[in-house]
């Protein structure tokens, strides 16, 4: 190994003792694992970026083109034709495509309360999948913002939900919940990718120095902006970190809130519930944290990252995919709970009908997915088993779409009036559409792993033995010594 | 050939320990115009550079509070007022619904927050490269093939030839004093 190895007192063990270790709260597993230092984690994370492209990749991103053309071709054919092309009627008035906007925007849920809140809360073990956690954030709302985009009809009026002066006098309405989802969910991309975009500026730098062709250098060059690890910039880097993690906190929680008052502020029973924002929130960062382990766990196997990526990381993060689950489930409960007690006879027979009507299939499925088959993480043999994880985090998936599609579809197809009561089928577009979507995401993500840092590198080196130098931990915080000058302790600067 | 200017002269440590060490000699020694360059922040080196905190978090706040009267400016306007004699295309419009006031702040404050992070999140951003005087798209250090490393595993002590201090002989021997892996003069182009 490096020859500043035997200097530094690291902490790293051998794999047989971690698994001892993992289940014993006072010796944690450390984040990184194995013989690493600054210089081979910057290797492992580069190299992807600059010299070795893996063949799964290649394999991976000929299926994403392939369904990311069936998205391309059934949106021209939506334009092209009209809306009718959808399995949307008069009863069921929002279907697949609302259906869709909330799963993805669900999905993006687990980046920013990853990389902002788990922040604040000081959990370290962050660091290893917080940049691919942000950026599957961006991807799943671009894939968000695209349904209600062709939802509306007139696609090429969609910038009539902006409010500015215009020739019609007319302006937004803006006390509908519908124009605050459009105020919340463009504000979430755009923090998310501010976010993500600061956090990568040194990591950018990095791939800058570490290019060896002229134009990889100028490309990455470009983006981190004349970075260059100055103390001075890192002061302030890390203050502007702390600000957007603080402020994207409050804003994570209102954007699926905002999302779940399209349906609790309306009158349709089943919908008409207080319950649905903290409801909703759960459930996003549920089916959020089921996305990244659906992306984490191959991507570690396929890019060599399983030393940064640890199993640490995978089973926490299949512990906080148990614990929204438990939230989710008993939202589930509750609301039958509030259906009887109201008393009210439209919202008693909503959630009658939801588990013996006609779409008892998807609620059961919902209730199996997202239910029971998290139960099973309460098993160390499970939480040992990536595979296992990633096969329960793929069923979440599953179930949180199907829960949207409860939600939406049982609520609506029963009318008030049995005169108006239907069915909702989708149609070949409605189901290609959504396989598209998925086409569209997992494109952005392989670009994202190919090209950019998929490991926040700096971030990973401050929670390495490395980083606190040869003191012992309690002396780690720099102390000035007594007799240093109180205007050199105070500084030279405001910075 | 001409003589180049000297712009800095650089020395390179391998572990955070050293390098903070390092820091406090040269704080301690009076250099105003030097700088730490580290692969990551490295944490407690503010004090060791006595470097005070920054001025950022009060940029936001002031830009937070700007978006807040943005956004009840913008409700309020949209569809509250009508001002006689305005052209119609700026004019607000005030949408009529079961007779309920207009303007009423808890169905407007979702924009209003909206409006408030958006402001705020931007301003943070754009504050920092500010204060960082970035993008920088030239700096004579990024030429010093040795220097490449400090984004990587190398921490760099960078005391610039405009200090007051500054003198190339008694500076090198200084930094030498502290037993870096290497010094290099860098000149400017």
């Amino acid at each position: 190994m490096k020859k500043n190895m035997s200097t530094i007192n690291t902490t790293s063990v051998e794999p047989s003792q971690w698994e001892l270790q993992a289940n014993n709260p006072s010796e944690r597993v450390p984040l990184v694992l194995g013989d690493n230092d600054f210089t081979t984690v910057t290797d492992t994370v580069t190299e992807l970026a600059l010299r070795r492209t893996p063949p799964m990749w290649y394999v991976a991103m000929a299926i994403s083109l392939s369904l990311l053309s069936v998205l391309i071709v059934t949106i021209a054919y939506l334009l092209l034709t009209g809306v009718g092309v959808w399995g949307n009627n008069n009863t069921v008035s929002w279907g697949f495509p609302i259906v869709n906007f909330v799963f993805w925007v669900g999905i993006g849920h687990a980046g920013t309360l990853i990389s902002a809140i788990l922040f604040l809360l000081r959990q370290n073990w962050r660091t290893g999948i917080n940049r691919f956690a942000e950026a599957m954030t961006i991807f799943a709302v671009v894939c968000a913002g695209l349904f209600p985009g062709i939802h509306v009809g007139r696609i090429w009026f969609a910038y009539w939900l902006a409010p500015y002066p215009n020739e019609l006098a007319m302006w937004p309405q803006a006390r509908s919940p519908l124009l605050w989802d459009v105020f919340a969910v463009s504000t979430y991309a755009t923090v998310s990718l501010l976010f993500w975009y600061m956090g990568m500026i040194p990591d950018l730098a990095t791939l800058r120095d570490r290019s060896t062709t002229r134009f990889k250098q100028l490309a990455y060059g470009v983006f981190a902006m004349g970075w260059n690890g100055s103390s001075r910039h890192w002061l302030r880097f890390e203050k502007a970190y702390l600000l957007l993690a603080a402020l994207a906190t409050p804003l994570v929680l209102s954007v699926h809130s905002v999302v779940s008052f399209d349906f609790a502020t309306s009158q349709v029973p089943g919908w008409h519930t207080t319950i649905f924002p903290p409801y909703f929130v759960a459930g996003a960062v549920f089916g959020g944290f089921a996305m990244v382990l659906v992306l984490s766990i191959p991507a570690r196997e396929w890019f060599g990252l399983k030393d940064l990526i640890t199993h640490r990381h995978i089973e926490n993060m299949a512990k906080v995919m148990l614990g929204t689950g438990m939230i989710v489930a008993y939202a589930y409960s509750v609301e039958f709970f509030t259906a009887w007690y109201s008393q009210h006879h439209y919202e008693q027979f909503v959630f009658m009908n939801r588990p013996l009507g006609p779409y008892w299939w998807a609620f059961w499925l919902m209730v199996f997915c997202n239910v029971i088959a998290p139960q099973t993480l309460w098993f160390t043999w499970v939480r040992k088993r990536v595979w296992v994880i990633f096969a329960i985090a793929v069923l979440v998936n599953v179930g949180m779409w199907f829960e949207r599609f409860v939600i939406v579809v049982t609520s609506l197809h029963r009318d008030y009036l049995p005169s108006s009561w239907a069915m909702f089928s989708p149609t070949w577009v409605d189901l290609f559409m959504l396989l598209g979507s998925f086409g569209l995401f997992f494109t952005l993500f392989l670009l994202f792993c190919r090209f950019l840092p998929m490991v926040a590198m700096a971030e990973v080196k401050t929670v390495m033995p490395q980083a606190h130098g040869d003191h012992p931990p309690t002396r780690f915080d720099y102390q000035p010594s007594p007799d240093t000058p109180e205007e050199l302790r105070r500084g030279h600067w405001f910075t | 050939m001409t003589e180049k200017n000297i712009y800095a002269l650089i020395a390179e440590f391998d572990s955070v320990s050293s390098i903070m060490q390092a820091a406090e000699q040269v704080r301690d020694e009076g250099y105003v115009i030097w700088d730490v360059h580290s692969p990551m922040p490295i944490h407690g080196i503010n004090q060791a550079m006595g470097l005070r905190p920054t001025i950022l978090p009060w940029i936001t706040l002031a830009h937070g509070l700007v978006g807040a009267a943005f956004g009840l400016g913008l409700t309020w306007w949209m569809n509250a007022t009508t001002v006689p004699g305005l052209s119609p295309s700026v004019q607000g419009y005030e949408f009529l619904i079961s007779g309920k006031p207009t303007f009423s702040l808890p169905a407007n404050i979702p924009i209003i927050f909206e409006t408030t992070i958006l402001f705020a999140a931007i301003v943070t951003l754009l504050g920092m490269l500010g204060l960082n005087k970035l993008p920088m798209l030239h700096n004579p250090l990024n030429k010093n093939k040795r220097f490449l490393r400090a984004t990587t595993d190398r921490f760099f002590i960078v005391i610039e030839a405009e200090d007051q201090q500054f003198d190339a002989t008694k500076t090198s021997d200084f930094l030498q004093s502290m037993g870096p892996l290497a010094i290099e003069v860098v000149t400017e182009d």
